[in-house]
């Protein structure tokens, strides 16, 4: 973002000729390349190497549906963008200051992006005709004056790997792919970065690999030392350390979050963790991550659909576990007559949707938060089921653990809504101590005295039992039951009182909610409400304003069904009330059916998230 | 409800519920509940340790009607309910009571992939050949040319057999048994309920108000010795009141011939053969070319999903140590900010 006028000379740069190094608060970088390039793990390693130099970050993947589409072509390009500072990030930037483009393809369609006066750093070596008229270019942009608005560096990142890695013995294919290693070292010179730990951490990756380390090591070396030794770069950057809590981080993306809050909630609970699922982008991470933890008391179970990924958790969840699965909308959409199944039989269970672009296959790997009315209503029947949503990467963690919390306390199914921008990207995480998490209490019915299966509690909650305790057999099912013993009932006021007592153990959710957060003036012209991802452009947005003397405030919310108390009466405070989101205002149609309170709904929906200037521009219009 | 948790104590009344059975009367799904009440008594296993689980139609009602756990689910999704019950609890008795618009129309993903995995699940399918509780449309097992409410002109659907589906799909026990038979429905339930890995019994199933009559070519006592044929493990595959036809094989054509004449070549019966091509070529015998197998058409001991699944994970406890999350959240790249 915006640089500092601060420029000191850098004496102390290795063997370098002195340049000059500016300091800059932040810094956007976008790679981008073929989806083969390797760019999501140049953009990860860079964002971890940064996060150790004591920098906040955020970042955000962008990645096409295919796997690895023709090279060279526009569908094919894959990026990754990330802001680091010396504040704390909440968005990955709206528009970068570098880009780092390995193709034409890329550098055509992620150009438009880049801030005016930017710098592009171009891969030449891939600006073949061949690929420029993949790209659709009728002479080179390199070459022909088109990028007068940019800092452009022209470097042949094909040849000079290959020249690095001339004695390697590699193939020609193999050192192809080392290249994005060079791109990376080329940044970390630029960006004043040490090279030591990125060495020992691409040789841990490739410890399987010896040959292959080694080579990514001389690629990044040679990256580094061309940025270094050549006077290309008039200058180098740094960006000051941000301000951040001490104590042990990691960078964590949403998806590999809540599967470690989920297996929390089960060590918490003493319970073992059951996921039933279907591989579908963006949330089949989530599968992935708690896979590989056999030595956990976590079962996963691929299922052949995403109705018996469901139906497997309730089955586990019937037999005592956490029982969860883990989908995206058009899964979703399957799990519906389940999710109803859930519902009737009050077994405690999560469901997480990492939302995409919908309807139908929609954009699968792109970010939307259209399935909230969905996840609030849309089953057969009168089928409450409670909502929460995460609003970062990190808060996937809390949001797990809050997901089984509401589940076993009250019996039920849960909806736990992410997206594919939280899923995949990733912020640092401040490891928490174990200790100090809330221990999440598990009861489990043993006596089999005066048991009725669906007697509640004052939560409204039958009691969960095990089968396997003696004296305590019983059925359960989807049809409707008797009140007290769970029989199967069709008697009408029977039906109407179920009906009642399920909605009203679900409402009843809403006095077990921490109070609202209000980011802000109590009272002002301008309440912005939002839920989701959309939380760090909002918070920056309304810094921002709030910096130019606007009086507008921010509330998001993690619980959206059932929607927080107090929060019609927070809104009564403001003028306006402002409701970003990332589909055509389906929270907003929650707030006035709820609150019967007007609100200023303010949509988009390309597949991208908001940029903190559309949302502050937006903001010094109605206030 | 009794507190009786000791297996050895119970009996078949042990078993009945305190809720009114509600099917037809005279309805065949009577006589499998009877028999399966019965043999529950007989596992040594703790009433406790029960599970029933079904889906829908006349036959998912079974679980209500069982005094065990027991999951009345949605339709044809039992068997998914069922491995994700037993995965988490390996020490109970799952079963799913099921038939065939349940398990091979709707759920029949669901089927196939229980019949492949083998989960140590109790399959039971009530073939009446007829969709029951929607009042009479023809099912995935009707025959060609029937006549139901939603083929008026005769069904143009060609039928399967549900033991050929699950042969087909990998199921390591796959018989067969006929509601009207209680001595070898019993016999063929409690060989299910000692299976080590999915058990799947089709039953063929009177249904007395839809398709009445459907098997009495293998039920009704005078005829049913030549069109039915009794399968039995190491025995030639003979048939008839006199035990005088077998079956034999002219390369892979099988061919009914007198058995006095041919009895060295006749077919042999072996359940246990890892190769399940006998058993494949036997589920595909129908009337009127040929009788109809009852009995136990495959029977192979192979692990069992939650077998390997416990053994996945003290493998990985074994290596790594029981994780702790401690360990756990400081895993991977990890820095520290002073």
């Amino acid at each position: 973002m915006s640089a500092s006028a601060a420029k000191a000379e850098a004496g102390s740069r290795r063997d370098a000729a002195p340049r000059p190094v500016e300091e800059l608060d932040s810094v956007v970088i976008r790679f981008v390349g073929d989806s083969g390039d390797g760019m999501q793990l140049t953009g990860n390693e860079f964002s971890k190497a940064v996060a150790k130099a004591g920098h906040d970050f955020a970042t955000h993947p962008d990645y096409p549906s295919e796997i690895r589409a023709p090279t060279g072509t526009l569908f094919g390009v894959s990026g990754y963008q990330i802001q680091f500072a010396s504040r704390q990030v909440f968005t990955s930037g709206d528009a970068p200051d570098v880009l780092v483009a390995m193709n034409p393809a890329a550098l055509k369609t992620n150009l438009s992006d880049v801030k005016h006066g930017g710098i592009v750093i171009a891969n030449s070596g891939a600006f073949s005709d061949n690929n420029l008229a993949k790209a659709g270019y009728k002479s080179n942009p390199l070459d022909d004056g088109s990028l007068g608005d940019f800092r452009v560096y022209k470097i042949d990142i094909s040849e000079l790997t290959a020249h690095a890695l001339k004695e390697s013995g590699l193939s020609k294919k193999e050192i192809g792919r080392c290249k994005n290693y060079y791109a990376l070292g080329l940044m970390l010179s630029l960006y004043s970065r040490p090279l030591e730990k990125e060495e020992e951490d691409v040789r841990r990756k490739f410890a399987k690999k010896p040959e292959i380390a080694e080579a990514n090591v001389l690629a990044l070396r040679a990256g580094y030392a061309y940025a270094d030794a050549t006077e290309m770069f008039l200058t180098s950057y740094r960006v000051r350390t941000a301000d951040i809590r001490s104590g042990n981080y990691r960078s964590l993306t949403g998806n590999h979050a809540a599967a470690l809050g989920f297996v929390a909630a089960s060590e918490l609970s003493g319970v073992p963790l059951f996921l039933g699922s279907y591989p579908i982008t963006p949330a089949t991470d989530i599968l992935h991550e708690l896979s590989a933890l056999k030595h956990y008391n976590v079962t996963t179970f691929q299922a052949e659909d995403e109705i018996a990924g469901i139906c497997s958790a309730i089955g586990a969840a019937y037999g005592g576990v956490l029982g969860m699965t883990t989908t995206s909308g058009p899964g979703m959409a399957l799990k519906t007559e389940a999710l109803g199944l859930a519902v009737m039989l009050e077994l405690p269970l999560v469901i997480v949707n990492v939302q995409r672009g919908g309807p139908s296959t929609g954009l699968p790997t792109k970010i939307e938060q259209s399935d909230l009315l969905q996840a609030v209503y849309g089953r057969n029947g009168e089928c409450p089921i409670p909502v929460i949503a995460a609003n970062s990467p990190a808060d996937c963690f809390d949001c797990a653990i809050e997901a089984f919390r509401l589940a076993v306390k009250y019996m039920t199914p849960v909806i736990l809504l992410s997206d594919g921008g939280i899923g995949n990207a990733a912020e640092p995480w401040r490891i928490p101590d174990p200790a100090s998490l809330p221990k999440l209490e598990v009861r489990f019915r043993t006596d089999p005295e005066g048991f009725q299966a669906y007697a509640r509690d004052a939560n409204l909650a039958r009691a969960w039992v095990r089968p396997g305790t003696p004296g305590m057999e019983h059925r359960v099912g989807g049809l409707e039951k008797d009140f007290l013993t769970g029989n199967i009932s069709h008697d009408p006021v029977n039906h109407e009182r179920m009906v009642e007592v399920r909605a009203a153990k679900v409402e009843g959710i809403a006095k077990d909610l921490p109070p609202l957060k209000v980011e802000g003036p109590e009272q002002g012209d301008l309440l912005i409400v939002g839920w989701g991802s959309t939380y760090g452009s909002i918070t920056q947005a309304r810094e921002k304003a709030a910096g130019q003397g606007r009086a507008v405030a921010h509330v998001h919310l993690r619980h959206l069904n059932p929607l927080p108390r107090e929060l019609g009466e927070i809104m009564q405070r403001y003028k306006t009330v402002l409701v970003p989101e990332m589909n055509l205002g389906q929270l907003s149609r929650l707030l006035r059916e709820r609150f019967l309170r007007e609100v200023a709904p303010m949509h988009k929906v390309q597949g991208k998230p908001f940029k903190v200037s559309e949302i502050y521009d937006r903001i010094l219009e109605l206030c | 409800m009794s507190n009786l948790s000791t297996a050895s104590l119970l009996t078949k009344k042990d078993f009945e519920s305190n809720q009114d059975v509600r099917w037809c009367p005279g309805c065949g799904d009577y006589a499998v509940l009877a028999q399966i009440q019965k043999l529950m008594p007989q596992l040594g296993i703790p009433r406790e340790n029960f599970a029933f689980i079904s889906g829908i139609g006349c036959s998912s009602r079974f679980p209500y009607y069982m005094e065990t756990y027991g999951m009345h689910s949605i339709h044809g999704r039992a068997p998914a309910v069922a491995s994700g019950l037993k995965l988490a609890r390996p020490e109970l008795s799952v079963w799913v009571v099921t038939g065939d618009g349940d398990a091979l129309a709707i759920g029949g993903n669901h089927f196939i992939h229980a019949m492949r995995r083998n989960v140590d699940l109790k399959v039971i399918l009530l073939n009446n050949r007829i969709y029951g509780l929607t009042k009479g449309q023809y099912s995935p097992t009707s025959e060609l040319g029937k006549k139901t409410k939603t083929t008026p002109h005769g069904s143009i659907d060609r039928p399967f057999s549900p033991v050929a589906v699950a042969l087909g799909a990998g199921a390591t026990f796959v018989a067969r048994t006929v509601d009207s038979d209680q001595a070898h429905m019993a016999q063929v339930l409690k060989r299910a309920a000692e299976h080590k890995g999915t058990a799947f019994v089709e039953i063929f199933q009177n249904c007395i108000v839809f398709n009445d009559g459907a098997y009495d070519a293998i039920t009704d006592k005078s005829v049913r010795d030549e069109a039915r044929l009794l399968l039995e493990h190491g025995k030639p595959l003979v048939f008839g009141k006199n035990k005088d036809k077998g079956i034999r094989l002219r390369g892979l054509e099988p061919e009914v011939v007198a058995a006095g004449e041919g009895a060295g070549d006749l077919v042999i019966h072996d359940e246990s053969a890892e190769h399940s091509g006998l058993a494949f070529f036997l589920s595909q015998f129908d009337a009127p070319k040929f009788p109809v197998p009852l009995g136990v058409f495959r029977a192979v001991r192979q692990p069992t999903y939650e077998e390997m699944n416990i053994q996945l994970h003290a493998d990985a406890e074994a290596r790594k140590g029981r994780g702790t999350l401690a360990g756990l959240f400081n895993s991977g790249d990890t820095w520290t900010i002073e």
